[in-house]
């Protein structure tokens, strides 16, 4: 379908602001009478506080209150708590100390004595899960997520027996007790039948978020209110969560969150730190300002799950996958964790259709920071860990490594999951397709194996998945008697530039010039609806879903005033030109600034004054705001959806990898999606091409590292946690998309954020291990020493199921 | 201690304690926020401004070290005639996303390009090496220095343009 706006390139309203300096993130603001606090964290992994002597630093020149655990909403275990007595993790806040500046702070805090009693920890959940192990949480070290559901998550006790890690001494997981199982087909008939079957432990390590801006909050009280101020991914989504971690309703709280500088999932909802201002405010009668230093974020921001698992995968002698059994120990954190565990299944299970699967689970606490999802939360991991078994099974059966995705990978009639749960669409075949032919695949891999002195030429190709969308949200529109179209969002602004490009869609249906709309976000005070926040690759679809709903009704709205002023029925009427008129005699019409100010006239649900009783309440709210201003477009999204929104993305890589330094080059990639309609050619570009490079830093350079014998985290910077640079970067990049609409969207947009990562971390690693002749090493990321091991056919440093602690 | 500099050519004064980072010194003591606190250690780049013609991380710099000279912050670059060339050709290629790194890019840009505006992607990479980006995988961070470094070395560009 044509459209006027979307598959356009436009510049986004916002960044401006970004390219001048104007646009202001969480520590920004500054506020008259602020003062500052800092944190006083753990430094043991876990502990008991027996007592706290703070009367020195309360004494200090300078020095405003202190904020504890007794003074904030305590967190039913293994939730993480704001501040704590029992800290769980090395940087597990226990109070704040706030003074009129930074430095006093932090010397007030200096001077805190605090007597604590060390209790059991450990950083390696195998550890815990051997018999008489420590325990990461006094409850217990395995946690029952109940993701999604109205239930609490809970923690019990685990231990496996002596015999289920006889296995670890032949370097395989050992597979205990599972608390989390399912299953479809029959297994053992799909080995039986297969002409290959692959068995593999593997190991894939914790990662940083590494958003550039940390997650500073500033917050006040003023007239009854709670003002935050802070860096997150979502905006009206955040509402309900900051009302409980503040213990105040929504409508008490402004919230601004206009920018935020990354999250990548670390920042989806909001943060126990991000509400120890607003707590430390309300005690002192004073604006408080937390900044968290780079340090901090490692010691008590979020990272990616890791994983220690084991698979075994049946291939036919023509690629297809007939069985995958496949069991995953999740190290997740001190926390109530992330379901990575679902994303790594579920994944595999579309990705490769197998006729028949199994996956045996467990969910292990360590005293390590709060684990949350990271782009592609359970989805990437799988991908690196899956893809170079694809690679080992082409090679092992002569097939060509595109050949074997290719007959492997679903289309749109393909199952997810135990619950054989049907997908939207999907078009992986054709991304990998269009990747060949752009990438020249067929000529490319007769490079693969050149030799240049020391440095060998690879290229190599990957998948990757995660769903991309949801619905039932609400949207919400306005034509004033200006002729102005407001679109009010209260998605997030994470910089993909999604929450503008999702707007243009309430333009388009209504006809709009692009130039007369204006958009309202970032503050709740901005009369924003109900919109779930800017993660789990869902803007793309969600949003263009809600502003598609709302925007059809203000054009219905219209059409209504048209037929009341000028005679007939609305049916009889159409819009373009930003006016409506009637079919039959084009020249009777009305403008939009002209039907904006009928609807004021006539109230009711044209000015907003009524309102849908499906909407959510904080769209209500907003709807009240904006009511008796013109032409108000608002709805709930109950369009069609069935079945799980599946984006992918299909990496092409070309490298040439010294097997001496066993450092490489990228010398090409390719990324190539499946994200339905394109909605803003640029923005895809560039969300493809960096996800391909935070991919390479989950492939190669990424990991976090605990000492075993303290809990202290090892990365504690950028220098030592490694995120790509410059120098790591491809000479060139290059991007396509399959552009088939999604049936299930009525502008047919998918997001992709989140795949665009697996496509370039998983294309690394099989290329790394194609120039290795073969070297497939089951555990991420490849660093050099370990190229350089497997090329001079050494043994590696570090033992098979080792992670967190090397 | 009473720390006096010229900022993006104003002169500027206000007292602050002898350890007040230049960082801090713009951000807290003269409200330039455009220059951001991502690592305090020198590791990221998102606080670069420019001290008589050199980059620098000013997280790393006293404040102190810059009294009496020449300071230009990311808020110095605009001008009543419009953006400055690196920040247009940021803009128009949608060179950002989340935008916190922006500032202490565009700045060790300008650095770059003032001295050679004709730079090589190698060189463009070479001398941005010490600002990170999580978001954009940096190439079309690359792609928008080497459009503005044509504007910047054509003859129709002013050269007195440049700080």
């Amino acid at each position: 379908m044509a459209y006027t706006l979307l598959g356009k390139d436009f510049t986004p309203p916002d960044i401006r602001a970004k390219v001048t300096g104007e646009a202001k993130y969480a520590e920004d603001f500054r506020v008259d009478g602020m003062v500052f606090a800092r944190l006083l964290t753990s430094p043991m992994p876990h502990a008991r506080v027996r007592s706290i002597d703070a009367s020195e630093a309360l004494a200090m020149h300078g020095v405003i209150g202190i904020l504890t655990a007794d003074d904030v909403p305590a967190k039913a275990s293994p939730q993480q708590t704001i501040l704590t007595n029992e800290p769980v993790f090395v940087g597990d806040p226990i109070l704040a100390v706030a003074a009129e500046s930074e430095t006093i702070a932090q010397d007030a805090i200096d001077k805190i004595k605090i007597d604590f009693e060390l209790l059991p920890f450990c950083v390696d959940p195998l550890e815990s899960l051997y018999p008489g192990g420590p325990n990461a949480r006094t409850e217990g070290n395995s946690v029952t997520l109940n993701f999604g559901q109205p239930i609490p998550p809970e923690v019990n006790e685990k231990k496996w027996t002596a015999r289920d890690f006889a296995a670890v001494e032949e370097g395989h997981l050992p597979t205990g007790e599972p608390t989390v199982q399912w299953e479809y087909g029959d297994l053992d008939t799909g080995f039986e039948d297969a002409a290959l079957v692959l068995e593999e432990s593997f190991v894939v390590a914790s990662n940083s978020h590494h958003s550039m801006e940390p997650r500073s909050a500033l917050s006040y009280w003023e007239n009854g209110k709670c003002h935050v101020f802070g860096s997150l991914q979502s905006q009206s989504f955040a509402m309900n969560t900051l009302s409980g971690l503040i213990g105040i309703p929504p409508e008490d709280i402004v919230f601004v969150a206009e920018f935020c500088g990354g999250g990548f999932g670390s920042k989806g909802n909001p943060y126990p730190s991000m509400v120890i201002p607003a707590h430390f405010s309300k005690k002192i009668n004073r604006p408080v300002m937390l900044r968290i230093s780079r340090a901090e974020e490692y010691y008590l921001g979020h990272a990616r799950s890791g994983f220690q698992g084991r698979t075994k995968i049946g291939f036919r002698e023509d690629g297809k996958v007939t069985s995958i059994d496949l069991y995953l120990v999740q190290e997740n954190g001190s926390a109530t964790g992330f379901p990575d565990i679902n994303g790594f299944s579920e994944g595999a299970s579309l990705v490769y259709t197998p006729e028949a699967m199994r996956l045996r689970g467990i969910f292990v606490s360590t005293n390590t920071p709060p684990r949350l999802a990271q782009r592609g939360p359970g989805q990437n991991q799988m991908a690196v860990t899956f893809e170079p078994l694809m690679d080992r099974a082409a090679k092992e059966l002569s097939i060509d490594r595109l050949a074997i995705r290719q007959i492997n990978a679903p289309t749109g009639d393909a199952l997810v999951g135990a619950g054989r749960e049907p997908v939207t669409s999907a078009h992986p075949r054709e991304a990998l397709a269009k990747g060949a032919e752009q990438f020249n695949w067929v000529e490319r891999v007769k490079n693969d194996g050149q030799r240049n002195g020391s440095k060998v030429r690879s290229v190599a190709v990957a998948t990757a998945f995660h769903p991309a969308g949801f619905n039932g949200f609400d949207g919400l529109v306005v034509i004033t008697p200006d002729g102005k179209l407001n679109v009010h969002t209260g998605v997030g602004n994470l910089g993909t530039y999604s929450y503008a490009s999702t707007s243009r869609v309430a333009a388009e249906v209504l006809k709009y010039d692009w130039e007369n709309c204006v958009i309202h976000r970032g503050d709740s005070r901005k009369h924003l609806p109900f919109n779930i926040g800017q993660f789990g690759s869902n803007t793309s679809f969600t949003m263009t879903r809600t502003n598609f709903v709302a925007a059809t009704d203000a054009m219905d709205k219209i059409k209504e005033i048209a037929a009341m002023d000028m005679g007939g029925d609305p049916e009889d009427y159409d819009i373009g030109e930003e006016k409506v008129f009637s079919i039959s005699d084009p020249t009777q019409s009305m403008t939009y600034a002209e039907v904006a100010q009928r609807a004021i006239e006539l109230g009711g649900k044209y000015s907003g004054i009524e309102g849908p009783e499906d909407i959510n309440p904080i769209t209500k709210g907003g709807l009240a705001g904006i009511a008796g201003t013109g032409l108000v477009g608002v709805a709930k999204d109950k369009l069609e959806k069935h079945g799980l929104v599946p984006a992918f993305c299909a990496g092409f890589i070309d490298i040439e990898l010294d097997t001496e330094t066993g450092k490489y080059e990228i010398l090409d990639y390719l990324g190539v999606v499946d994200c339905g309609t394109v909605l803003h050619p640029q923005s895809l570009a560039t969300q493809i091409k960096g996800g391909a490079v935070m991919g390479f830093g989950m492939a190669a350079t990424e990991k976090l590292v605990y000492d075993p014998q303290s809990g202290l985290p090892a990365n504690v910077g950028l220098y030592q946690a490694k995120p790509p640079s410059y120098l790591d970067v491809p000479s060139t990049m290059g991007w396509a998309a399959v552009d088939e609409p999604d049936p299930q969207n009525p502008v047919g947009a998918k997001g992709v954020g989140e795949p665009v990562m697996g496509g370039g971390a998983a294309s690394l690693i099989c290329a790394i291990s194609n120039a290795l002749d073969g070297h497939y090493f089951m555990r991420n990321p490849i660093t050099p020493d370990m190229i350089v091991n497997a090329a001079a056919g050494r043994p590696q440093s570090y033992k098979p199921l080792q992670v967190n602690n090397q | 201690m009473l720390v006096e500099l010229t900022v993006n050519g104003e002169w500027k004064s206000a007292d602050c304690p002898p350890e007040t980072t230049l960082l801090k010194f713009l951000r807290e003591h003269l409200m330039l926020t455009g220059a951001k606190l991502g690592c305090d250690v020198g590791d990221c780049g998102t606080c670069t401004v420019i001290v008589d013609g050199e980059s620098y991380n000013s997280c790393l710099m006293l404040a102190a070290r810059a009294a009496g000279r020449d300071v230009t912050t990311i808020e110095g670059l605009a001008d009543s005639q419009g953006v400055h060339p690196i920040q247009e050709a940021f803009e128009e290629l949608g060179s950002l996303q989340c935008g916190f790194c922006g500032p202490g890019m565009i700045m060790s840009a300008k650095n770059l390009l003032d001295k050679n505006p004709t730079a090589s992607r190698h060189e463009i990479k070479d001398a941005l090496s010490g600002n990170l980006c999580r978001c954009t995988g940096y190439t079309k961070i690359i792609e928008a220095i080497e459009g503005a470094g044509r504007v910047m070395s054509s003859d129709k560009y002013p050269q007195s343009n440049t700080f």
